[in-house]
């Protein structure tokens, strides 16, 4: 007995000792005095783009030793969720990566620091206002939008070259029209002249769409949002629809895909082309087999030229940050011009910055870089990423419509019927 | 029946099992056939069950880009830490359940039922806050808190069943042999109890050892985190993600659950049997 008390007491203070000794404690890592001491949240993930991010934490903190920066890796995958845990805990990072199209609730919730008299004039300036716009929610700026990707078309040069098609460049892209012609001259045995991989439908569509002037969403003057399915929201969709189930142009197969999913079988030569975001090149050039010969076209262009929606990378800054100042600080260092292409090349995007995008290599034909450099001018914020209800209205009423409309399962009057109808319905209950 | 019946039926039932494993397998065996894939075999067509040319660069680039040991350090700590406590509070608690039987058992039992119905996303934020209270937060000492608590009702579940499988008559025969209340459960109890005590931990380890969202949410600093979380670090914005080194990191983060089953379930085998003979 005395024996088995002495043991369940050992095993008692081993376990306090145990859970004391892994506790971390609750420190948010800020010292009343000494150095300030800055998390940063990066959401890079490819290898580069980590180097490129811990090289400049590194070079800050040897240049800055009283505002000391902590790389925090945090996940694409996650974010959202993480964040707002953080948020609703007060332990949010100080300095926080991630996408325009995902601030505007952490915005309008108050979490995000309003960095408008923040800024450094230097900065306002260089990025386009376009760009600013999609991180600027209730006339507050909550986010440094820095990286951004057109979507692209990637090509099998060989298969191209072969069939004789006109080679679009960005100053002459093709139209929808040619577009959809081109891809039945491609398509031959075995052989797809597209892939869309439309997984998730709804970005791709609506980023797209305002190339022909489609816009879906508008906005009136009493600010409310309200949805419009006019004639330039049905080039897209159309196209992609008709190439699917009349022409046989694009693979079906596809349109549950990825974008990763469909490089596999763009390799083995099945897809003559894949339209893909510009970071994929990355993949396609990690992965293509030796000798694969590949180039990057602009995607089809309609009434409004090849002007595309995106949601750029952005960095914001914690409203219950206590230096709000020394944050911003770090994002002036992380965004001057020479670090801002250290990180679209880590990230192989476009940087928003006009003297980033200027770099002569950004330019280069290598890898498509020029291609994507000379779309950067047109692009434009997506359609609905600032509309309350549009996550809701994306995963209801948008994705199972288009998937439906792509698969031939319904038509376009029932799509816009569904996207129009039932998608008022959504928003009205985000803007009583 | 038959002997053609008989070999017929014994036939389909090792085809189905057969099925079944291969079944099993699949994914895990794909895993590893990933994980020593370069980046080219990866993107073709036609993908191969055996590397064309294995290479361990998916296991450096995954070492290198991301502290996997540090993680499955943490993740160690939290999963065998849960898995004992998980085991020490709840092996007295399903003894007095299976053995006083009464309306406070049956309540505690509708409890641990009522209890599995709660999804995690529902207990997150005042989970967050207590903890945040306590100072608990970014802290493995609060995560392991978190994995006791969230096993342990399913533990006490299990361990309520294996005791109730121990013949009440046993410790009664040692009783009236003279043996004493601590006497009886250390000496006749405990050893026919152990297969389910060693199950239940399994249990609780494994839990926490695949946890993901609390250890996402609760663990701040990247010296924190758990296997799980980094596992995410693979993933990049629309799904796309970095396979093979991904697929080198999972595969190392399956290891210890998988060692762990191969040498636990040869006792857990042989301690069933020593109870069913000593019954």
């Amino acid at each position: 007995m005395r024996a088995l008390t002495r043991a369940a007491a050992s095993a008692a203070t081993a376990l306090t000792l145990l859970l004391a000794g892994c506790s971390g404690g609750g420190s948010d890592g800020r010292d009343a005095d000494g150095p300030v001491h800055l998390r940063f949240q990066s959401l890079a993930w490819q290898t580069e783009s980590v180097d490129a991010n811990k090289e400049l934490v590194a070079e800050w903190n040897a240049a800055h030793p009283d505002v000391q920066v902590e790389y925090v890796q945090g996940s694409w995958d996650s974010v959202h969720d993480q964040l707002l845990t953080s948020f609703e805990g007060d332990e949010a990072p100080d300095i926080i990566h991630d996408a325009s199209d995902d601030l505007a609730d952490f915005a309008y919730g108050g979490y995000l620091a309003d960095l408008r008299t923040l800024l450094p004039e230097r900065l306002t300036e260089d990025i386009p206002e376009a760009s600013w716009s999609t991180a600027t929610f209730d006339g507050g700026v909550y986010g440094v939008p820095f990286l951004q990707e057109p979507k692209v078309l990637i090509a099998n040069t060989k298969i191209l070259k072969a069939s004789g098609v006109r080679i679009p460049t960005a100053d002459r892209p093709w139209s929808w029209e040619e577009f959809r012609q081109v891809t039945k001259e491609l398509t031959g045995k075995g052989r797809y002249g597209v892939a869309w991989p439309l997984k998730e439908p709804v970005s791709v569509t609506l980023n797209l769409g305002l190339s022909a002037g489609g816009q879906l969403f508008h906005r009136g003057e009493d600010g409310k949002v309200d949805l419009r399915f006019d004639d330039g929201d049905s080039v897209v969709p159309r196209t992609i629809h008709d190439q699917v189930t009349v022409d046989h142009s694009a693979a079906r197969t596809a349109l549950g895909m990825g974008g990763s999913d469909t490089l596999p079988g763009f390799f083995g030569g099945k897809y003559a082309m894949v339209p893909l975001g510009f970071a994929y090149r990355q993949q396609v050039v990690e992965q293509a087999p030796e000798g694969f010969e590949w180039s990057v076209l602009p995607a089809p262009a309609g009434s409004d030229g090849t002007a595309q929606g995106v949601s750029p990378q952005t960095l914001s800054v914690a409203e219950d940050s206590p230096h709000k100042k020394e944050a911003v600080e770090f994002i002036d260092f992380l965004l001057d011009p020479p670090n801002m292409v250290r990180l679209a090349k880590g990230d192989w995007m476009l940087p928003t910055g006009t003297e980033a995008l200027a770099d002569p290599a950004l330019h280069t034909e290598d890898k498509g870089w020029a291609t994507g450099t000379a779309l950067a001018q047109r692009l434009r914020p997506a359609p609905a990423q600032s509309v309350r209800g549009y996550p809701e209205w994306k995963d209801k009423v948008a994705t199972p419509a288009l998937q439906e409309y792509y698969s031939g399962a319904i038509g376009l009057d029932e799509l816009r019927k569904r996207l129009v109808d039932d998608g008022n319905r959504v928003l009205a209950r985000y803007q009583r | 029946m038959s002997m053609r019946t008989g070999r017929a039926t014994r036939a389909g039932q090792y085809l189905a099992l057969t099925g079944y494993l291969v079944f099993l397998a699949f994914p895990f065996l794909w895993l590893i056939s990933t994980a020593f894939k370069p980046a080219r075999e990866l993107g073709s067509l036609h993908p191969t069950w055996i590397p064309q040319h294995p290479t361990l660069d998916n296991f450096r680039q995954a070492f290198d880009e991301q502290p996997l040991l540090q993680a499955a350090g943490n993740s160690l700590l939290a999963a065998v830490s849960a898995g004992v406590i998980c085991v020490l509070i709840a092996t007295p608690m399903a003894y007095v359940m299976a053995r006083h039987r009464g309306k406070l058992s049956a309540a505690a039992t509708g409890w641990v039922v009522v209890s599995q119905a709660f999804p995690f996303v529902l207990l997150i934020i005042p989970l967050f806050l207590i903890l945040k209270n306590l100072h608990l937060i970014n802290s493995l000492a609060g995560l392991i808190m978190v994995y006791v608590v969230w096993s342990l009702p399913f533990a006490l579940w299990m361990l309520v069943g294996y005791v109730r499988a121990v013949p009440a008559e046993l410790e009664e025969a040692a009783s009236v042999d003279g043996a004493g209340r601590l006497r009886t459960l250390v000496s006749v109890t405990a050893p026919l109890l152990a297969p389910g005590i060693v199950a239940t931990a399994l249990f609780a380890f494994i839990t926490a050892w695949n946890e993901f969202f609390f250890a996402l949410v609760l663990l701040k600093t990247p010296e924190k985190q758990t296997l799980p979380v980094v596992l995410t670090h693979f993933i990049g914005a629309e799904g796309a993600a970095d396979l093979g080194p991904l697929a080198a990191a999972a595969f190392l983060a399956t290891l210890p659950s998988l060692l762990l089953f191969a040498f636990i379930q040869r006792r857990i085998t042989g301690g069933m049997l020593a109870g069913a003979v000593k019954s």
